[in-house]
């Protein structure tokens, strides 16, 4: 799953949790706590994430979840695991993904966006001004409208760039979105403490 | 006798005048390439085919083949040294798959996918390049383009027409038009033409034809490209 690049393996392994199936550890073992995101992107990744559908339930056994849009939860706190969906378009991406990066011990890019930019990315060839001129003042409708000059709005960037120009990255999972079935063979394969690997059907640019 | 090399311990025959390329593909021994494709003279600018014989780094789509070489292809070094220059394919275009009819038939996405490419690892050079939808059949969209000439190839030798070319030099090296307006509408190209049939990418594609293959039935949804282009078989 990481590339052979300069990207290492797990820099803290996952407790195994026994072969193949996802099997509940003994006990009151700790469970694995897992941090998401969405950056620049479209929640598609999330949804995908649900698309796992029952295999949820075997899931929660083992994991619990720290920040995500799921728990409402606003900050991370120490965490095993982030995913990161979605690339960094403004200056808030860059504190979220920073703050990712800071308390999981293994991040994750899921999905196009994270990985290249994605469909954000397309607006990399347009000027930012004449892109939100068009958006908010020139399409039909918008008579008076203005672009919008909130202090609270954070600072667009000229371009979009995927998380790994930012932070370190271990793990990619490729898709727009990544199948539901990629997912779990990724999650089960990291929590079984295997290194990842997705079948070549499973593997995905789009 | 015929004539034989070595690929990766293999024996394989070769006829007087086949490139170490020729060879292996006839043979059904895959070795990565995306500048190459058997129906046109040899261009040698990707890269990507480079095997190692006797213990030198060449260019097999360009190499001769002579009696009892010992070539090297499917090993690690060169699989990580193919994946970099693949990478390095992606960063320097504008390829967002998602949004690119291409996508599921591309070579350049299936050689990523054979390498088992999870990330373009390198920074993106998020370059402007022009698309040309001046034709009424043609769409040029040069962020695909990875100046493998093949068109440019194609449309001198099959369609004798030069309507394509390269200008410029390295990153600055664009594909170029030949028309006085240097759009692809003012020349006499045709959708039938091989040109517009044999680019690798999505830089050059049919009008009104996107998306009609529906994800999980494209070329390379269950076939690597290794299987397409040695005629093997979905393993
Ligand atoms: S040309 Fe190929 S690699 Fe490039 S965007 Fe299209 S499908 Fe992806
Ligand atoms: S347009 Fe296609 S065939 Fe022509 S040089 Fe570019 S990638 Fe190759
Ligand atoms: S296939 Fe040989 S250099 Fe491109």
């Amino acid at each position: 799953m990481s590339e052979q690049s300069d990207r290492g393996p797990l820099p803290i392994p996952l407790p195994p949790v026994g072969e193949g199936e996802v099997v509940s550890p003994a006990g009151d073992a700790k469970k694995i706590r897992i941090a998401t995101c969405s950056l620049a992107g479209c929640f598609g990744c999330h949804m995908s994430l649900l698309d796992i559908d029952e295999r949820l339930f075997g899931l929660i056994k083992l994991v619990e979840f720290d920040r995500t849009p799921l728990t409402d939860i606003k900050h991370c706190g120490p965490c095993d695991v982030g995913i990161v969906e979605g690339g960094v378009c403004n200056a808030e991406n860059v504190h979220v993904l920073k703050e990712f990066r800071n308390t999981c011990k293994v991040l994750v890019a899921i999905g196009a966006c994270a990985i290249n930019g994605g469909v954000p990315a397309m607006r990399n060839n347009i000027d930012l001004w004449e892109c939100f001129q068009e958006v908010y003042q020139y399409e039909g409708g918008l008579d008076g409208g203005q672009v919008p000059n909130d202090p609270e709005l954070p600072l667009p960037f000229d371009k979009v760039h995927p998380i790994y120009e930012v932070v370190r990255v271990d793990y990619f999972l490729p898709g727009c979105p990544p199948s539901g079935d990629a997912i779990w063979k990724f999650l089960t394969d990291l929590l079984n403490g295997r290194e990842p690997k997705l079948d070549y059907e499973m593997l995905h640019f789009d | 006798m015929s004539k034989t090399i070595t690929i990766d311990g293999l024996t394989v025959p070769f006829r007087e005048g086949q490139t170490i390329m020729d060879a292996a593909l006839s043979a059904g021994v895959y070795i990565p390439h995306l500048c190459h494709n058997p129906e046109f003279k040899p261009h040698g600018s990707c890269k990507l085919c480079t095997v190692n014989v006797n213990g030198r780094n060449v260019a097999s789509c360009t190499l001769p083949a002579v009696e009892g070489q010992q070539v090297l292809s499917d090993i690690a070094e060169l699989n990580a040294e193919r994946l970099a220059l693949t990478q390095m394919l992606f960063v320097e275009g504008n390829h967002l798959c998602p949004a690119c009819e291409k996508s599921g038939n591309c070579q350049l996405q299936a050689v990523a996918y054979y390498l088992g490419m999870m990330s373009p690892h390198y920074n993106h050079f998020y370059p402007q390049r022009e698309a040309d939808a001046s034709h009424p059949d043609v769409m040029l969209d040069r962020n695909r383009c990875i100046y493998c000439e093949l068109c440019v190839r194609a449309s001198r030798e099959v369609d004798g027409k030069n309507v394509f070319g390269l200008s410029g030099r390295g990153i600055k090296t664009i594909l170029a038009v030949n028309s006085a307006s240097g759009l692809l509408g003012d020349t006499d190209l045709a959708v039938t033409d091989k040109a517009v049939q044999v680019c690798p990418t999505g830089a050059i594609l049919v009008k009104r034809r996107g998306f009609t293959v529906p994800i999980g039935q494209r070329v390379f949804d269950h076939l690597t490209i290794k299987d397409l282009q040695t005629g093997g078989g979905h393993e």
